[in-house]
């Protein structure tokens, strides 16, 4: 049976980004296809990244991934500094409710609002774009990661954060640079040597990669190298947020 | 018995400030007890240790017999503490509030008649289904408190829940804490009225400093050295430049303060009898047109302990 306290903590984070889902969901879902519809556009003729595929098929995964990780990320943070800054987070720490549940119930609603919002972006664009699936298997397993990953780097951030410029800081400094900077928006095969090297040590480059396998069955990197290292960098971040949790770091002073 | 909340010499400091210098407390069950100190006498650190939102740096603290951190799964559960901030989530409705608390505390539907009882006691039934942010700040304060109880809580904490709410609101505060408190519930209260400690509480812990400086009943506080002393404060016909000669050495030193019409006397009430120490006066030529009594009260006690800990 489901823990009560930690079933009722997943589905209040679930309804509070529902309850103002034109910002927490439309909003992501429209900006996105403004991306796919600018860049589709202007770069269709241009650039050549895998043979026999276009520049808009090979643009949709990137965009959809790339929304999943912002939006993972922005729920559980934004709700953790939202609760620290007005104070009713107080209500959160007087439960009984241990670290772990109180992690899983934060990384599932983020896990859930990246996927409502990346599945919202797909639903559209493949009604103007065809896209192949190769492996449906490879697709979920990616978003789930990539969700779980930036869901936990969500925590980490709130829990870090004093102010909401700190947590702005950490979206537009880290989590940004790093979405736009992934592949989605090219092959890194595209790139310089020494540029190509950068990318891979950019995280969220083997989500994009794995993910766009997933759905073309090519990738830059081989999608089992890209799975190991996001379920590693899961597992350790999952640890380091479960123990700021239990340690109460900037929560329990 | 186990006691309601057992604190084991907890200590706690923030960079140089000791902020509790080994707390000593055992509060026991079905007691209303209150927890008195000046601002910045570490009562609130001392309710954050309890409701482990804060960590003691050593010492413990159990609730029912359960370890605050060892056992913190149980402590919470027979724990509800109302906050000093006005602290609300604004995505929700009150109802959606006390519902979400009930469901961390593992209650579902089947607490939903308290939940009920609780909005009706505190007159927020019509309120259910309004944002919390459209709420007044009266009604957020009720909210707070039906969240503390939203799972019947066995020991209920109120951190300065009076403070900036009206008389009505006080009123039926307290006839609603004092139902608690009937039926079995233990209630610690910090409040900076005093009158609502003297009225209310069974026990009293003032604290200052960071250390306990008085723990007694309110009965013996009250007949302590500090309350046997009465004020009688005298308005008289003629300012008075000077004391009449005639006027007794024993109700000289009587005499705490004199500005012109206006003297203030301090009696033993056991000793003196108001009609003599005024005939005396009367007899000194000095005409009396108006008097008034003033007993000393726990705001007295409260004073004299933490201003004598303050010099010493």
């Amino acid at each position: 049976m489901i823990n009560r306290g930690f079933y009722t903590l997943f589905y209040k984070e679930t309804l509070r980004f529902y309850k103002v889902a034109l910002q927490t969901i439309l909003a992501p879902i429209i900006t996105t296809l403004l991306y796919f519809l600018v860049f589709s556009h202007v770069l269709k003729d241009r650039v050549m990244v895998f043979e026999d595929l276009s520049y808009t098929s090979f643009l949709i995964p990137g965009l959809v991934m790339m929304t999943i990780i912002q939006n993972a990320f922005a729920n559980s943070s934004s709700s953790l500094i939202q609760s620290k800054v007005t104070g009713n987070i107080i209500f959160l720490l007087l439960t009984p409710l241990s670290y772990v549940e109180f992690y899983m119930a934060f990384i599932l609603a983020a896990m859930v609002r990246g996927l409502v919002v990346g599945i919202g972006v797909f639903l559209i664009v493949i009604c103007f774009v065809s896209v192949p699936v190769h492996s449906y298997a490879f697709l979920f397993v990616f978003a789930l990661l990539a969700s779980a990953v930036l869901g936990t780097l969500g925590i980490i951030a709130g829990i870090w954060a004093e102010k909401f410029d700190q947590l702005a800081g950490f979206q537009n400094f880290i989590i940004m640079p790093l979405s736009f900077l992934s592949g989605v928006f090219y092959s890194i095969h595209s790139l310089p040597a020494f540029w190509q090297m950068v990318s891979h040590l950019n995280p969220f480059f083997y989500m994009v990669d794995g993910f766009r396998y997933g759905f073309f069955g090519v990738s830059d990197t081989s999608p089992w190298i890209s799975l190991v290292l996001i379920a590693l960098a899961f597992a350790g971040l999952a640890k380091f947020a479960i123990k700021l949790l239990k340690q109460g770091y900037k929560l329990r002073h | 018995m186990t006691a309601a909340i057992l604190i084991n010499n907890v200590k706690k400091s923030y960079g140089s400030l000791d902020a509790l210098k080994g707390i000593d407390l055992t509060i026991n069950r079905g007691e209303f007890f209150g927890l008195l100190g000046p601002n910045g006498a570490g009562k609130s650190t001392l309710i954050n240790i309890i409701a482990g939102l804060a960590n003691a740096d050593a010492g413990s603290v159990s609730v029912l017999g359960h370890d605050v951190v060892v056992d913190y799964r149980q402590a919470r559960q027979a724990l509800g503490v109302v906050p000093q901030e006005l602290v609300f989530d604004a995505f929700f409705s009150v109802r959606e509030v006390l519902k979400i608390q009930s469901g961390y505390f593992g209650l579902g539907k089947e607490n939903d008649v308290w939940i009920d009882e609780l909005l009706e006691a505190l007159a927020l039934t019509d309120k259910a289904s309004v944002n919390m942010r459209a709420l007044s700040g009266g009604m957020k304060r009720r909210v707070l408190i039906a969240q503390a109880l939203v799972h019947k809580p066995e020991v209920v904490i109120l951190d300065e829940p009076t403070a900036g709410v009206d008389v009505e609101l006080r009123k039926l505060l307290w006839g609603f804490v004092e139902q608690l408190n009937q039926k079995g519930h233990t209630i610690v209260l910090t409040t900076h009225y005093l009158e609502e400690a003297e009225k209310l509480c069974d026990r009293i812990a003032i604290l200052n400093h960071g250390e306990v400086i008085a723990l007694d009943t309110k009965a013996s506080l009250l007949q302590s050295e500090i309350c046997s002393k009465l004020h009688l404060i005298i308005k008289t016909a003629e300012p008075i430049e000077q004391l009449p000669d005639a006027l007794a050495p024993s109700i000289r030193d009587k005499i705490k303060h004199l500005d012109g019409c206006q003297m203030r006397l301090e009696l033993d009430k056991d000793k003196d009898v108001i009609v003599d120490v005024l005939a005396a006066i009367a007899n000194a030529g000095i005409k009396v047109v108006d008097l008034e009594t003033e007993r000393a009260d726990l705001e007295d006690v409260f004073i004299e302990l933490t201003s004598k800990k303050a010099s010493s």
